[in-house]
C-alpha cells in the first residue's frame, strides 16, 4: 500500500555541517535521502521504515570531482550523469564511466548518486563491481570527524555496512594507477536500458612488462602480472574473486587458463534464484566472462582494451 | 540549492508552504515535503498532462525538467524541487503554437494512446539541448528511459530526427 506523507518528515538543511550534527544528535533516527531514486521506490510502495529523512542532494560540499595529485576523489553526491561525462574517469576509469551509462536511464542518471549506490548496497547495483576492482576508499564523515576506509570489506553482509549510525559517506577516492591494464566490464541484463544486472563484472588485467605476446602458433602467450577481478548480482554483496586471481596470477594466458578461470569461478560465488534470472543462468555466464576476459588479456591490442 | 527549512518547530510533522516556478509561472503549495512532486503537479497544481505509468523510475511517463535537467517526477519529494525551475508539457507550447518536437510527433506518428508521449517529448527536449544534432544512437540513449507500450518507437525516433533538423541553429 501506498505511503501516506503526513506520515512522514523531511527537512533539507542546506548544509553538510548540519546534516552531520543532526545525526549525531539522533543515531539512527535520520535517514539521509539523495536523489531518491531506491528510497522513493520503497517509501511509494509503502516499505520505508525510516519516518524521518533528511535532504544530502545537491549540498555543494558533496557534489564535486577533485583532481589531487595522487587520485581523483568523488563527491558522494555526484550523480551518474557527472561520471559518466567526466572526461578523468572516462580516461583513467572507464568501468566506473559504463557503469554510469548503463544505470537506469537519463533520468535516474540525473538524480542517481554514486554514494547513494554504495550505501543502497544493492548486490545487483552496476558500480560497485568497477569500485572493488580500482579499489576504491571511502572516507566517511561524522561530527567525530574523518574516517577513510577501504571500500573491500565495506559491505559486510547483504544490505549490512561498516558505516556508523552517524555517519554519512562524503567521498570515493581512486588512485588513477591502471594505465597499460585491460579494463574488461560487462553488464548482462534484460535489455540495455533500466535493467538491473542478471550479472556484471569489472576486471583489470596486465601481462609481464605491459607486453601481450601474440599469437605463435595458435597459443597465447605471456603471464599474468596483475590482476583484479569483482563481480555483482551472484552473492549478497559485490565480491572481488580473490581466490581465483591468486590462480592466474604469474601464469601464462591460455586457453586452457581460460578454461581453468571458468571453472573457478563458480566455487567462488553463491547466486540466487529470483525475478530475474536463475543461479544455473547466472554461474554459466559468469564463467562466460571470466573465460573472456582471460583470452582478451592474451589478445594484443590497445592497452586500455574494450569495455562494453 | 535553494535552503528550505519546514515550517514550525522541528518535531512537528506538518504541511509546509513551498515556491517554485512552473513553466515561467511562480507558485506557491502547501503541501507535505514527502509529497510526490508528479502528485502536486497532477492534484494542487492541476497539471495532468505529467502522467504516472509504473510510479517506481522505470517507465518514464513522468518526466518533467527541473532547471533543464530530465527527471522522473514520481521519485522527487516535493521539498527536493522547492526554489527549482520546472518544465512540464503544459509549457512548451506558446498560446495555440506548438512547439517543435511537439508537431514532429504529431506528423510522423509519434503518439498513439498518449500515455508515454509527455514522458517522451520532454526526453526528447532534453536530448536537443544536449545534443542540438544527436545521431540514432544518441536518440535511442536519450529515450532509453521512456517506455512505449504502443510499439511507436520507430516513429518517435523519426520524430526527434525530424524536430532536431527543424529546430533553428540559435
Amino acid at each position: 500500500m501506498r505511503s501516506n506523507p503526513a506520515d512522514y518528515k523531511l527537512i533539507a538543511p542546506g548544509k553538510l555541517d548540519a546534516v552531520v550534527t543532526l545525526l549525531a544528535q539522533e543515531p539512527g533516527q535520520w535517514l539521509p535521502i539523495a536523489g531518491g531514486t531506491d528510497l522513493i521506490v520503497q517509501y511509494a510502495a509503502g516499505k520505508l521504515s525510516a519516518r524521518k529523512l533528511v535532504s544530502i542532494w545537491n549540498l555543494a560540499e558533496l557534489r564535486a570531482i577533485e583532481i589531487l595529485p595522487d587520485e581523483i576523489r568523488i563527491g558522494a553526491g555526484c550523480t551518474y550523469t557527472r561520471l559518466r561525462e567526466h572526461q578523468v574517469i572516462a580516461r583513467e576509469f572507464p568501468m566506473l564511466a559504463s557503469a554510469a551509462r548503463w544505470t537506469g536511464g537519463i533520468a535516474n542518471q540525473n538524480r542517481g548518486t554514486l554514494g547513494g549506490n554504495i550505501v543502497n548496497a544493492s548486490p545487483a547495483a552496476d558500480s560497485l563491481p568497477a569500485l572493488l576492482a580500482y579499489e576504491a576508499e571511502l572516507i566517511l564523515l561524522s561530527v567525530r570527524g574523518e574516517r577513510r576506509v577501504p571500500y573491500l570489506g565495506f559491505h559486510t553482509g547483504y544490505k549490512q555496512m561498516n558505516l556508523a549510525p552517524d555517519e554519512l559517506i562524503r567521498a570515493i577516492c581512486l588512485r588513477p594507477a591502471f594505465s597499460g591494464y585491460l579494463h574488461y566490464a560487462r553488464k548482462v541484463g534484460a535489455r540495455n536500458a533500466q535493467a538491473i544486472s542478471k550479472v556484471c563484472i569489472a576486471a583489470l588485467g596486465r601481462l609481464r612488462d605491459g607486453q601481450r605476446t601474440s599469437e605463435v602458433g595458435g597459443q597465447m602467450g605471456g603471464a599474468i602480472e596483475d590482476v583484479r577481478i569483482a563481480v555483482g548480482s551472484v552473492a549478497p554483496v559485490p565480491l572481488r574473486l580473490t581466490e581465483l586471481e591468486q590462480m592466474v596470477r604469474g601464469k601464462s594466458v591460455d586457453s586452457e587458463l581460460a578454461q581453468q578461470a571458468r571453472k573457478a569461478s563458480a566455487s567462488a560465488i553463491q547466486p540466487i534464484d529470483d525475478i530475474r534470472s536463475t543461479a544455473r543462468y547466472r554461474s554459466a555466464v559468469l564463467g562466460n566472462l571470466v573465460a573472456e576476459f582471460i583470452e582478451q588479456l592474451g589478445i594484443p591490442g590497445s592497452p586500455s582494451g574494450k569495455t562494453a | 540549492m535553494t535552503t528550505v527549512m519546514t515550517t514550525g518547530s522541528s518535531e512537528h510533522r506538518g504541511k509546509c508552504e513551498l515556491s517554485l516556478t512552473v513553466n515561467g509561472e511562480a507558485k506557491t503549495v502547501r503541501v507535505y515535503p514527502m509529497e510526490r512532486l508528479l502528485d502536486v503537479l497532477r492534484h494542487e497544481l492541476k497539471l495532468t498532462g505529467t502522467k504516472e505509468g509504473c510510479g517506481e523510475g522505470e517507465c518514464g511517463s513522468c518526466s518533467v525538467l527541473i532547471n533543464g535537467e530530465l527527471v522522473n517526477s514520481c521519485l522527487i519529494p516535493i521539498l527536493q524541487a522547492a526554489g527549482s525551475n520546472l518544465t512540464t508539457i503544459e509549457g512548451l507550447a506558446e498560446g495555440p503554437q506548438l512547439s517543435a518536437v511537439q508537431k514532429a510527433f504529431l506528423e510522423c506518428g509519434g503518439a498513439q494512446c498518449g500515455i508515454c508521449t509527455p514522458g517522451m517529448i520532454l526526453a526528447s527536449c532534453h536530448l536537443l539541448d544536449k545534443k542540438p544534432e544527436p545521431t540514432l544512437d544518441d536518440i535511442r540513449d536519450g529515450l532509453s528511459g521512456n517506455l512505449c507500450r504502443c510499439t511507436g518507437y520507430i516513429q518517435i525516433f523519426d520524430a526527434v530526427a525530424e524536430a532536431a533538423r527543424r529546430r533553428d541553429p540559435a
